[in-house]
């Protein structure tokens, strides 16, 4: 394994200055003493790409609950842009498996709702606009008064894109966000989520269960084994940018995406 | 066959030809079928009276039942004293379903939102629901006298429960992800139960708001036949009293008339505000 620098987390990324910062954070579920997360230390940096790819039970929903503020760990720090994170917040973006889009709501008027719990109506009806210049962005053109129900799967999904952007969150967390998908749109989705995050100069996290999808999307990978939940290895993606999926016939791809499946594999063994 | 062969060769005998055929009575229009249903039972009707079958106190022909239809039909047009006994039967409807929506969806919100009513209270109601609630009309006499008033209590009271239920199962039926959503956008629970719970419950609390809309009218009803008034229901109890059947049957069917009347603006309301929503726009 050469051609990929695979190392612990003390090897750095050379990008921009850190954004998240996670230092020794466990989580125990004190009700059935299962530790779900045991001293895990991450730094995202500005406009870097991560993604977390573990067997289930590995603790990353644990992990991305607490990023997004919903849970606070047992132990250790949670930092966002200098702030510590004590629970949800507005520089926080988020995307689910589902789009979540509620289907009594107009597309705009779905992509404006962070804005309008918030801030209230006024300020969403102001942040339409914005709305507008989003849907641009994803290609969605022409869609925003039209309801959900008539979006398809990847259609829906790019205006949850624009919902989770409308805030202009410091880092975006994404939870298998098109693993629902089938697989052509999936790949479109994945490369129309890099052009979006390099243009934004986004850092996102994203839980994934698809190594192939952890590797065209990210310059760190973070391998996490379970029981109980931990970092096992940071492996840094060596592929220039911007990446194509032709970039997934290379032989320094497969070679990635084989030591990744070795990692997950000595995981499961034990 | 003709039609299959277009696309295939000259020469494909009809037989080897898959062809998809509807059943007979797809083909046949609904409001012929149901045309033709009404047929034969006013045509078993008939018989049965004109045979004898059954006593004319008993069963009126569907002749002397259509009669006195255009008789009540009349009264009703002319503005008589029918018409003002339906007209106190709507408002005590009217009023019924008003209370019982407010009552209900209060108590759906304290019993579907709140841990308190879910455990204390909801208990209480499931018990109340179970019992026959139209043995609580000589009590609503009794509290509110033999006006308006014990007739509307008795509605309500009937149609009160499937509205709970329906309002209480509609803010239970959100999903993990929507809810996640809402915490991470930071919503309050106002605003978690007025922006998403209430309006994604719409299609159950729309459920329980028909069940109540059936049960208003039999309560009304009731609290007629059992309290008097100058309803349509005091109509109904007079003219069998006087075994004049053929009225009865036509003041039934009058009297159904605000039944579906209601039902309809229910469901008129549904698909306006639930426009969304898959099933109740394909009904």
């Amino acid at each position: 394994m050469t051609t990929i620098s695979a190392a612990t987390s003390d090897v750095q990324p050379a990008l921009g200055a850190p954004v998240y910062e996670l230092t020794h954070v466990s989580k125990t579920y004190a009700r059935n003493r299962v530790i779900a997360l045991d001293d895990v230390s991450l730094t995202l940096r500005k406009g870097s790409f991560s993604s977390v790819i573990g067997s289930s039970g590995c603790g990353k929903s644990t992990l991305l609950k607490i990023m997004a503020g919903l849970i606070p760990p047992t132990k250790g720090r949670v930092v966002l842009q200098g702030k510590p994170v004590t629970g949800t917040r507005r520089d926080i973006g988020m995307m689910f498996q589902q789009a979540t889009l509620f289907p009594w709501r107009t597309t705009i008027e779905n992509i404006v709702l962070p804005i309008e719990i918030r801030d209230g109506r006024a300020a969403a009806e102001k942040a339409k606009e914005k709305a507008r210049a989003l849907l641009d962005i994803v290609g969605l053109n022409g869609f925003e008064d039209v309801f959900p129900n008539e979006l398809s799967g990847g259609m829906a999904q790019r205006a949850s894109i624009c919902r989770m952007l409308i805030t202009e969150p410091a880092v975006l967390l994404l939870d298998e966000p098109f693993s629902a998908l089938d697989e052509l749109s999936r790949d479109m989705m994945n490369m129309e989520l890099q052009r979006i995050c390099t243009e934004q100069n986004a850092t996102a996290f994203l839980v994934t269960h698809s190594i192939q999808e952890a590797v065209i999307l990210s310059d760190d990978i973070y391998v996490m084994k379970p029981r109980p939940g931990r970092l096992a290895e940071v492996v840094t993606v060596d592929l220039p940018r911007p990446r194509t999926l032709d970039m997934m016939t290379t032989p320094k791809f497969g070679e990635t995406v084989n030591y990744i499946r070795g990692l997950l594999d000595k995981g499961e063994a034990m | 066959m003709s039609d299959a062969n277009l696309n295939t060769d000259e020469n494909v005998t009809p037989d080897t030809v898959w062809v998809e055929h509807t059943s007979f009575v797809d083909q046949i229009p609904r409001s012929i079928l149901m045309l033709f249903v009404f047929a034969v039972f006013v045509g078993l009707w008939q018989i049965a009276t004109s045979f004898n079958l059954v006593s004319s106190i008993v069963l009126p022909t569907p002749v002397e039942t259509f009669n006195d239809m255009i008789f009540v039909g009349k009264n009703l047009l002319t503005g008589d004293y029918m018409l003002s006994a339906l007209w106190i039967t709507t408002k005590e409807v009217i009023y019924g379903f008003a209370l019982a929506m407010a009552i209900g969806f209060s108590l759906g919100i304290l019993v579907g939102e709140t841990a308190f009513g879910e455990r204390a209270i909801m208990p209480y109601l499931v018990a109340l629901d179970t019992m026959p609630k139209v043995a609580f009309a000589p009590l609503f006499i009794a509290w509110l006298g033999f006006g308006i008033e014990s007739k509307v209590a008795l509605a309500a009271f009937i149609a009160t429960f499937p509205i709970v239920v329906g309002t209480a199962a509609g803010l239970h039926a959100t999903d993990e992800n929507s809810r996640m959503l809402f915490k991470t956008m930071g919503a309050s629970r106002l605003q978690t139960l007025f922006k998403m719970k209430l309006p994604m419950g719409l299609p159950q609390i729309f459920t329980g708001l028909k069940i109540g809309a059936v049960g208003v009218m039999a309560g009304a009803i009731t609290a007629e036949f059992l309290g008097g008034g100058k309803g349509f229901g005091e109509l109904i109890r007079v003219a069998a009293s006087q075994l004049n059947t053929p009225r009865v049957f036509s003041l039934i069917l009058y009297l159904s008339i605000l039944g579906l009347g209601l039902y309809a603006l229910v469901t008129f309301a549904q698909r306006r505000i639930v426009f969304w929503h898959r099933d109740t726009v394909s009904k």
